[in-house]
């Protein structure tokens, strides 16, 4: 299972909706190492005053090929945009803890994603053994992303939009509560969760209230990637109640929601 | 013509060929050692231990900029007792010498992690962190007052005898009077530069990027700042040299040996491409046969001007 330095090559890049890319890379020494939550590093090409690589979730991933979800928003992304069928790209991976997928067989697998967050948790249910359901929020209809990949695996998605555009009015937090309070039928969940800090926060304090376990995949700006530079530290705290900053790409990017000090995340 | 001699006698660390992975960028050893062989580096610095485990800073703690990157990580490390016990036996079974950084807070916590340090077997080298606030004496950083540099350089020797390398701070000014005062102090050699303090500014909030505010600048940006200090320590000692800033290429470490380093590290590189130290070092080699070059030494300082 180690890491590994691969030049892949592009097989398909396209549009996915929303604004949204999808890159598929044919990387047969990591495409079959990634585990969910997982994530490459990719030096991003003709790129050459970036001294730093760009972390991506891992949305697919078979035998041969990785796919990626991004959206061009700053000077990496948008210079990704020009890759093209047959181009090489660098990467390093898979890099990071992802989600377990060992919980008791007994939990209903409920995953909670923000937008893009979802990239990051459709392994999760593609893999899991039984099947869960799924609660996706955004601010629009054109943020909810792969829902049709998750209906393909059978999974119910409950979808809410910030204005209304699919699924229920307001947040993901809405359609999540509604499942807890009528859809589970006595069932205890088990939560995987990605998203912005707000979220996963909330996802928290369901499971913490309710005695559950929640599996929160937080997103920080990273440099090296793999454990070196120490830039992508969160919070945590120990049984005892001590803490200190862990590395968010090598102890995570998946952490269980009690380990999570949330005043440093939004001090 | 048979294969040129890459080795370097680095004040008493026998490398094999000269170029090392610089301090805070190749972590303890085993973050890397999936995609690079350590047992090809010329040398392996560890990132600066004290002589007490420390949190560092909040996040963000690094940003890229232009050809760099801004870091504030504030030396976080878990002090040398759980460094010896549990990071530097990984490195021990490599063929590499460890070099290992290490930083305080006053003269006496300096004095301290270098006698913890050198009281384990298994380590070639200390490299003197001296970028960092004296804590008793007005915050002033070790490295940017001479006094002080000279304190805690004394203090340091007293208590080891592995070879002992201060990495100099960027000083424009004053860089030959940081170089002589170490050697006068006992320094086997010197590493020079640290990196450059530096500023990035979020202007939709017109706040700092960095929760620390400042942090220090590295990567080829600063790469012919470091060129020219390092050019002017090497001139002022008679001590071996390491170049460091901005190298990503064997040109980039090339000009460092011509300009006088016998050595180089590899530093925000490494984030880049992990096998930078190894493309450099092979870089070396390959321009040593071309300009029928039977040692890098001969190459070291041979800038015409």
């Amino acid at each position: 299972m180690a890491m590994q330095l691969e030049t892949a090559q592009v097989v398909e890049h396209r549009d996915y909706g929303g604004g949204y890319r999808l890159l598929k890379l044919a990387a047969p020494g990591i495409a079959p190492q990634v585990q969910p939550g997982q994530f490459v590093h990719l030096r991003v090409p003709r790129l050459n005053d970036a001294v730093l690589r760009r972390p991506f979730s891992v949305f697919q991933a078979d035998h041969g090929t990785l796919a990626l979800l991004y959206k061009a928003v700053g000077r990496g992304t948008t210079a990704l945009t020009a890759l093209m069928a047959g181009d090489s790209v660098s990467l390093i991976g898979p890099l990071g803890h992802g989600f377990p997928l060992d919980g008791p067989a007994d939990r209903v697998p409920v995953l909670v994603a923000g937008g893009y967050g979802m990239a990051a948790l459709y392994l999760v249910a593609q893999r899991l053994p039984r099947q869960g359901v799924v609660c996706v929020g955004g601010r629009s209809a054109r943020d909810i992303l792969g829902v049709e990949d998750f209906t393909a695996l059978g999974w119910p998605v409950h979808i809410a939009t910030e204005d209304g555009t699919r699924g229920v009015r307001g947040l993901v937090t809405a359609v999540l509560d509604a499942w807890l309070g009528e859809g589970r039928h006595g069932r205890a969940p088990e939560f995987f969760a990605c998203g912005p800090n707000g979220l996963l926060q909330a996802v928290g304090d369901r499971a913490q209230a309710g005695g559950w376990t929640a599996w929160l995949s937080v997103d920080r700006h990273l440099g090296c990637g793999v454990g070196a530079c120490l830039t992508c530290v969160v919070q945590l705290q120990d049984a005892a109640g001590e803490w200190a900053w862990v590395r968010s790409c090598k102890e995570g990017p998946v952490f269980e929601s009690r380990q999570i000090l949330w005043e440093a995340e939004t001090a | 013509m048979s294969a040129p001699d890459l080795s370097v006698n680095l004040g008493g660390v026998r490398m094999r060929n000269p170029v090392m992975v610089a301090s805070g960028t190749f972590g303890y050893g085993p973050e890397y050692a999936d995609l690079v062989d350590l047992n090809r580096l010329g040398a392996f610095v560890v990132k600066g231990i004290s002589l007490d485990p420390w949190r560092g800073n909040p996040p963000p703690r690094t940003v890229e900029t232009a050809s760099g990157l801004i870091n504030a990580i504030g030396l976080q490390n878990p002090g040398a007792d759980v460094f010896l016990r549990d990071h530097l036996p990984f490195l021990r079974q490599f063929d590499v010498p460890v070099i290992v950084n290490i930083w305080g807070r006053t003269v006496e916590e300096y004095a301290a992690v270098a006698e913890r340090l050198s009281a384990a077997a298994g380590l070639a080298a200390l490299e003197l962190n001296v970028s960092c606030p004296n804590i008793k004496e007005g915050r002033t950083t070790f490295g940017t007052n001479l006094p002080m540099f000279r304190r805690v350089l004394a203090a340091v020797r007293l208590k080891t005898r592995l070879p002992l390398i201060p990495k100099l701070a960027p000083d424009l000014a004053q860089i030959k009077a940081f170089a002589q005062a170490a050697e006068e102090e006992g320094a086997d050699a010197l590493s020079l530069i640290n990196s450059i303090p530096a500023l990035a500014i979020d202007i939709e909030t017109r706040r700092p990027v960095l929760a620390n505010r400042t942090g220090g600048l590295s990567g080829p940006a600063i790469k012919p700042i470091a060129l020219k200090l390092v050019w002017e320590a090497a001139q002022a000692v008679k001590i071996p040299v390491v170049g460091i800033g901005g190298i990503a290429t064997a040109a980039d470490a090339l000009e460092f040996i011509i300009a006088g380093a016998s050595a180089v590290a590899v530093g925000t590189a490494n984030f880049t491409e992990p096998t930078t130290a190894l493309t450099v070092a092979d870089g070396i080699r390959d321009y040593l046969v071309r300009h029928n070059l039977g040692t890098v030494k001969e190459l070291v300082g041979t800038i015409l001007c």
